[in-house]
């Protein structure tokens, strides 16, 4: 067993900047980070919002909305709510848009259509 | 209610030890057998440190809720909403909202990438042996900031159950609890430890779940009547407002946010965490994995909500408080008053069995960055054979073993939910920026990645050392001496922005250029998952 780990077999010989250039990997690249970039910023400003407002304002926190249950209680909820939305969403994302093409091209590398030594075979580009 | 303080009779716990005691042996027990049936096919280093990655999405997901939901979520949190209210709920919301960034930024892309541990990915295009080193120290220092808490929580607890707080007799059972983990560790390996997770996180979370129902039951299933119960027992109406312990102060204010900002950057730079994405066999499972957890662990935090209201309601801050084991034993006071003997005894058991897990969890893989990372590539510069290698990692499961059973004698007293926010400050400062870096700029260099881990590393363990946890409060580790000299009991608001930086500066300014080859090839395969580590199959 190689201890310098990343070198299977299967993607030992794979000229991988190739791949890189290939606007097939470009667009996954492109689907991958137009997601979770904006997504991750959104979550963290949220979050960092609610932190603000329980540490700052704690008046409008206090204020009772219903009951005993209060607008921080609430916002707090809100965030459980959003975090399993913005999960869900991400999954479903995932599913439709990354898996697929992903997958066409790990099959082409692993088919060996990007060599090294070679000229590239296969049409990677639609 | 009336007559809700003299439920608890804190000194009757004491008649229920031998039964609590039955029911962890039980637990125990079980594990044990199951630990050696999964240790069977333990042949390889990738059945030692990854369970031969044969584990599925939904049993890895359980197993990460596991070793998530520590001793810090259970007894802390609960402690910290029962006497501080709604300043405790913030620790479920941030250890929650957390999990995004491991989803979306981390998760799969580590699978992808990676093969036992953190340092793999780390050091994938850049120069091996000074990020590996790094990586791995900062692997271990977080371990052990994490062991400490749990190994704390395991003396609050044994303190509340054995009603016994003379130093001996805590140290006599911390050394057994260590003692077992020991056992689970070097027998099962991955494989043992993972299925020790997932049957906790089960017990555990049914466990909350009855209670929970209890609670709201007893108050007609009214979350506003549970709330106004907790404001009549601790007669002030602030529980329900933020800022009862933060708000004090500009101060503890600027403490809130820094305590904030550890929190929600911390899980996805936690080794023991990152490294239970390799059980899987592919980017999708580890995928599944953390949606399971979320949905598990999002489950659970809304549990403590109720338990601490609940603790505050209906045993009230007050005792909580003078009960032995402190804040901690909020969770165990409120069992009592709601089943008795018996389900006092089922949730000590189970918040035993959280602790031993999370620390079995906790040993593995320091022992797998030890021996991997430093062993392994470095000692042995990659020559070292798979059986030397996991050889060296079994040892070293006994020497952290020990240190750890020395730890949990030493700390005890401190919130373990707060002890765990330091590790998440730690972890934070010391991976997230060379993580998040690695996997997403392309000029991100090796002195960056050095000076960020470093930096990040040094700066919250000196700030800790130097902040009110340490010395010159009434809480601290030291009371009589006084060198605090940082204001803030977490470090993550300077340390955090501070190893980001430190990865950018020492990129910018670093006149060696890494290979693009390397880059291209960790780009390619962390997105699309080419020559990703196979399952092992037997």
């Amino acid at each position: 067993m190689g201890n310098e780990a990343h070198t299977p077999d299967a993607a030992a010989s794979v000229d991988f900047e190739q791949v890189q250039s290939t606007g097939q990997f470009q667009e996954l690249r492109k689907r991958h980070r137009s997601f979770v970039f904006p997504m991750a910023v959104a979550f963290l400003l949220w979050y960092f919002a609610y932190v603000l407002l329980a540490d700052y304002a704690v008046g409008f926190m206090s204020t009772k909305v219903w009951g005993n249950i209060n607008i921080g209680l609430i916002l707090g909820l809100l965030q459980f709510v959003s975090t399993f939305a913005i999960t869900g969403w991400y999954v479903h994302y995932s599913n439709k848009r990354l898996d697929p093409i992903a997958k066409e091209i790990r099959d082409e590398i692993e088919g060996h259509e990007f060599d090294k030594h070679g000229k590239r075979v296969g049409g990677a580009n639609k | 209610m009336i007559n809700v303080l003299a439920a608890v009779d804190v000194a009757a716990l004491k008649d229920t030890t031998l039964l609590n005691m039955g029911i962890f042996g039980l637990f125990v027990a079980v594990t044990m057998v199951i630990v050696f049936r999964a240790s069977r096919n333990n042949k390889t280093a990738a059945d030692y440190y990854a369970a031969g990655r044969s584990f599925t999405g939904s049993q890895n997901g359980t197993a990460i809720a596991g070793d998530y939901l520590s001793a810090a979520s259970f007894l802390g949190i609960t402690g910290a909403i029962a006497i501080n209210g709604y300043d405790g709920f913030m620790y479920s919301i941030g250890f929650l909202v957390a999990w995004l960034v491991a989803l979306l930024l981390v998760a799969e892309l580590l699978r992808n990438t990676g093969k036992f541990t953190m340092a793999d990915v780390l050091s994938f295009r850049l120069r091996q042996r000074p990020v590996r080193i790094a990586a791995a120290i900062s692997t271990l220092a977080v371990c052990f900031f994490y062991l400490l808490a749990q190994m704390a929580g395991a003396g609050s607890l044994i303190s509340l159950l054995l009603g016994i707080s003379d130093w001996g007799g805590q140290a006599l059972v911390i050394i057994v609890v260590g003692a077992l983990m020991i056992m689970y560790v070097l027998i099962g390996g991955m494989k043992g430890t993972t299925w020790v997770q997932i049957i906790k996180a089960i017990l555990l979370i049914a466990g909350a779940a009855v209670m929970t129902f209890w609670v709201l039951a007893i108050y007609g299933f009214n979350l506003s009547a549970l709330l106004g119960g907790a404001v009549e027992t601790a007669n002030n109406p602030a529980v329900l407002n933020p800022g009862l312990q933060y708000g004090k102060t500009e101060t503890s204010k600027l403490d809130f946010m820094s305590l904030g900002l550890a929190l929600v950057l911390g899980t996805a730079a936690l080794p023991h965490v990152l490294m239970r994405f390799y059980t899987v066999p592919t980017a999708k499972e580890a995928r599944k994995s953390v949606v399971w957890s979320i949905w598990l662990i999002g489950l659970f935090y809304l549990f403590t909500l109720v338990l601490g209201y609940g603790a505050a309601a209906l045993v009230g801050a007050d005792t909580i408080k003078t009960a032995p084991g402190g804040v901690n034993a909020a969770a165990p006071l409120l069992a009592f008053h709601l089943g008795g003997p018996l389900l006092l005894g089922f949730i000590s058991a189970v918040a035993f069995a959280t602790i031993l897990a999370v620390v079995a969890g906790l040993t593995i893989t320091a022992a797998a960055s030890f021996a991997h990372d430093i062993y392994a590539n470095v000692i042995a510069k990659g020559k070292a054979d798979a059986d030397t290698e996991v050889r060296v990692a079994r040892r070293t499961v006994v020497v952290i073993g020990i240190l750890a059973i020395l730890g949990g004698i030493l700390a005890n007293g401190q919130n373990v939910a707060f002890l765990v926010a330091l590790a998440f400050a730690v972890a934070a400062s010391a991976n997230l920026p060379t993580i998040i870096y690695s996997l997403f700029w392309r000029r991100f260099t090796t002195q960056g990645a050095v000076w960020s881990m470093y930096g990040g590393l040094g700066a919250a363990i000196v700030l800790i050392i130097f902040s009110p946890v340490v010395s010159g409060g009434a809480t601290s580790m030291i009371k009589d001496a006084h060198f605090a000299l940082f204001p803030l009991s977490n470090p993550g608001i300077v340390s955090i922005p501070l190893a980001f930086l430190l990865g950018w500066l020492g990129t910018v300014l670093d006149k060696k250029r890494e290979d693009t080859a390397k880059q291209a090839e960790m780009e390619v395969r962390s997105l699309t998952g080419v020559g990703a580590e196979k399952a092992v199959n037997h």
